[in-house]
């Protein structure tokens, strides 16, 4: 089963990830990711972050990476949670939660996830820093990622 | 008619959240739409003519700037995604 949420407020990642492993006794792990807000970026000090996104595209979006994970590996249950609005410094951005079998695939599944929402799931981050607001850039690194899960289809 | 949303810097820089347009030709592509936009002048020629990215979905499913549009299609225009 699948769990895609996009919310405001925070998420316990513990009880989502207990959740996840009572679901379904079959399973022998559980790997997760979650992605939290720095309060450092390109060299200045972020002091807060808005999360704006598509609302409708958004989940479809994620879906359809869920979709194309489990098309490549055996995965049990997946749960992607992302946040939205404003965050502060060790806030919790986004949980990716994956469980499988064995604990391979769980961990290639979770990671492919992750990283293909970064890269094309319709969220944008502003933050706040001292020398005003700006929007973030992509990352290369990001863009590299997702291009080596392409190279391994 | 067609619905076209901007998000994140290309609202900011546009001033625009939302829009009513009408297609000028059955076979109105996305690349045509976006150059008919760029006519606009300021900063609409600098997202729509100029050297930075610019992402399309077409009822919220990201596509090519070939696609042929139909009325009743809702447009997104962005930059790249930095979500996660």
């Amino acid at each position: 089963m699948d769990t895609i949420r996009i919310q405001q407020q925070p998420f316990d990642a513990g009880a989502e990830i207990k959740q996840l492993i009572e679901a379904d006794q079959a399973m022998g792990a559980v790997v997760n990711f979650v992605g939290v807000m720095r309060n450092m970026n390109d060299g200045d000090a972020v002091s807060e972050m808005i999360l704006e996104h598509y609302p409708g595209m958004t989940e479809n979006a994620l879906q359809k990476i869920v979709v194309e994970a489990r098309e490549r590996w055996q995965l049990g249950n997946v749960t992607v949670i992302h946040r939205v609005g404003k965050l502060q410094p060790s806030d919790e951005i986004v949980l990716v939660a994956v469980t499988s079998e064995h604990r391979g695939e769980a961990f290639d599944g979770c990671e492919y996830i992750i990283d293909f929402l970064k890269t094309s799931a319709p969220f944008w981050k502003k933050e706040k820093t001292a020398r005003g607001d700006r929007w973030v850039d992509e990352r290369q690194t990001d863009i590299a990622a997702v291009e080596q899960w392409k190279k391994q289809e | 008619m067609i619905d076209i949303l901007y998000f994140a810097r290309f609202r900011e820089k546009l001033g625009v959240e939302r829009e009513q347009f009408a297609l000028s030709s059955p076979h109105q592509t996305v690349a045509m739409l976006m150059a008919e936009l760029a006519e606009r002048g300021d900063n609409w020629a600098g997202i729509f003519k100029g050297s930075q990215q610019v992402l399309v979905a077409v009822n919220q499913e990201m596509v090519k700037p070939d696609l042929v549009l139909n009325d009743g299609d809702e447009v997104g225009f962005f930059p790249p995604v930095t979500g996660g």
